[in-house]
């Protein structure tokens, strides 16, 4: 309402500042004309091949850092150091490296994942108690067995909070990978609004992003976590 | 001899002293089948010698045999009960016990089986879906008696399990403990500073002194094995074994608040729930 009110009011051409009624019908014919949709499909896909990769990445780096002291001095400083770069900076790296492309963008976006990835895990990984380890080994436990039935699972709480981290972390790699590289996607149609001086569609695009966003936070980590909590008897 | 321990000594880093003994020459004989405690102060490294014998800990010099195999690493036939249940709190109470069978090679539904009489033993058989934190502090203790027992080790180590415990489930357990002992001929090294409780329900009560940890004396007790209920032979030992810790006792209490405090010697020191030794 107080959006509607404000633009119809205020002093700015409708291109610059458009009211709620035109950027919904920006959206609903964007989403008609199949616009929007293949956009959201191209976003979607590179997002989700990216933070699968960062994921596994993550896990293994973590584990190596856990498993041995030596790699947490070396490695692990250097994914600290790794962790503070925004995942953008690598784009002019990545352009020279593979070319202005897809893979350039799955780059960052994997890059903008993996390093807290690697950090929630190893510290997962550190986090389980030493009772759990002693009842599973005086069990029999031991090598991979030990790994996918006590460490894993008992470094789930922790796991989960840094999937959600790295899921935020990536896609705003993925938006910025977009506005800059191109070829389709989310970001590509945020960058094509901008120079037609079309703001209801960059409107309609943050809506967009907004969405898919809560959508996976409540409908995928938050459901997660809750059933985890259920389990364990946490909350 | 079934369990040996022969000529154990136990060192840790200390970042003051260096290093600091904890087991000092410790040799130990246990028959199959015995139920054997051992008591004294905290710190004497009564804990240690269960977590060596489980091969969780390694020895600086001597070692320990299993009827006739030196004991090198974790294994399925030592199996330990610790002082919290250590369940894994994202397996149902039934995926927790079958756990150790399932690594053994034991098929699901043979797993499940054992795990279901052995449940029914200690008396969780309504509780068998259930996730642990839904359980009392005593049925997850029971939950893990349950899952060592169901392993069959050679050995049952128990480092204080009762400890964290009220006084009734306590007791409750304590029957329950000597029901499955007689019933499955077990093996069962028990660590306790509770002087009562190793005296109600063992056949042999090592005493330990402290710092470094050293075997002091060891008394045999012949009654308990059908009675919970403390007897006068019971109260006499316990009344010994307190006597023999009580310069022990002063010897820790001395090092922890400074060389003045003296130990108030009162010939039977009892609370208001009368467990003997829990001010140990």
């Amino acid at each position: 309402m107080i959006w509607e009110v404000t633009s119809r009011l205020s002093s700015l051409p409708d291109f610059m500042f458009p009211s709620l009624s035109q950027v919904l019908q920006t959206l609903y014919t964007g989403i008609v004309s199949g616009q929007i949709m293949t956009a959201i499909l191209t976003s979607m896909s590179r997002l989700l091949i990216g933070f699968t990769i960062a994921t596994v990445l993550g896990l293994f780096l973590g584990y190596l850092i856990w498993r041995s002291k030596l790699v947490e001095d070396t490695l692990g400083f250097l994914i600290t150091a790794l962790q503070s770069i925004p995942s953008i900076v690598w784009f002019p790296l990545a352009i020279i490296w593979f070319g202005l492309n897809d893979f350039s963008i799955l780059f960052i976006v994997t890059i903008g994942a993996t390093w807290t990835m690697t950090i929630n895990a190893t510290s997962g990984f550190k986090n389980v108690p030493r009772l759990y380890q002693q009842v599973a080994k005086t069990l029999g436990s031991g090598g991979f067995h030990f790994l996918r039935t006590v460490i894993m699972p008992a470094s789930v709480p922790q796991l989960i909070a840094g999937l959600r981290i790295a899921w935020a972390f990536s896609w705003r790699a993925l938006m910025a990978g977009e506005l800059l590289g191109g070829g389709g996607g989310l970001g590509y149609l945020l960058e094509m609004g901008r120079s037609l001086g079309q703001m209801d569609l960059v409107i309609s695009v943050m809506l967009i992003i907004g969405v898919i966003g809560t959508i996976m936070d409540n409908l995928v980590f938050l459901r997660l976590e809750r059933s985890v909590q259920k389990k364990w008897g946490i909350s | 001899m079934y369990l040996t321990i022969d000529g154990i000594v136990k060192s840790f880093p200390h970042k003051e002293k260096g290093h600091v003994k904890v087991l000092d020459n410790i040799s130990l004989d246990v028959e199959k089948g015995q139920f054997v405690s051992i008591v004294g102060p905290s710190g004497c490294g009564k804990s240690t010698l269960l977590y060596l014998i489980a091969g969780l800990e390694k020895a600086d010099q001597g070692e320990i045999r299993i009827a006739g195999k030196v004991v090198t690493d974790p294994g399925p036939d030592r199996v330990v009960v610790f002082q919290q249940d250590g369940l894994f709190p994202w397996l149902t109470v039934l995926d927790n016990v079958t756990y150790g069978l399932r690594l053994k090679g034991l098929s699901k539904k043979q797993a499940e089986d054992k795990a279901r009489e052995m449940l029914k033993m200690v008396h969780l058989s309504n509780f068998i879906d259930a996730y642990p934190h839904q359980l009392s502090g005593g049925m997850k203790q029971r939950v893990a008696i349950a899952r060592a027992l169901v392993m069959e080790p050679a050995i049952l180590l128990m480092d204080e399990p009762f400890a964290a415990l009220d006084e009734q489930t306590r007791m409750v357990l304590h029957n329950e403990l000597l029901e499955i002992w007689q019933k499955t001929k077990v093996t069962i090294f028990f660590v306790t500073h509770n002087i009562r409780e190793a005296v109600l329900l063992s056949e042999k009560i090592v005493v330990f002194e402290t710092r470094p940890g050293r075997i002091k004396e060891i008394h045999s007790s012949t009654t308990m094995k059908d009675g919970i209920m403390p007897n006068d032979i019971t109260f006499h030992l316990e009344k010994q074994i307190l006597a023999s810790l009580q310069g022990e006792i002063e010897k820790v209490l001395k090092e922890e608040m400074g060389d003045d405090y003296i130990f108030k010697t009162n010939p039977l020191h009892r609370d208001s729930s009368g467990d003997m030794g829990s001010h140990i």
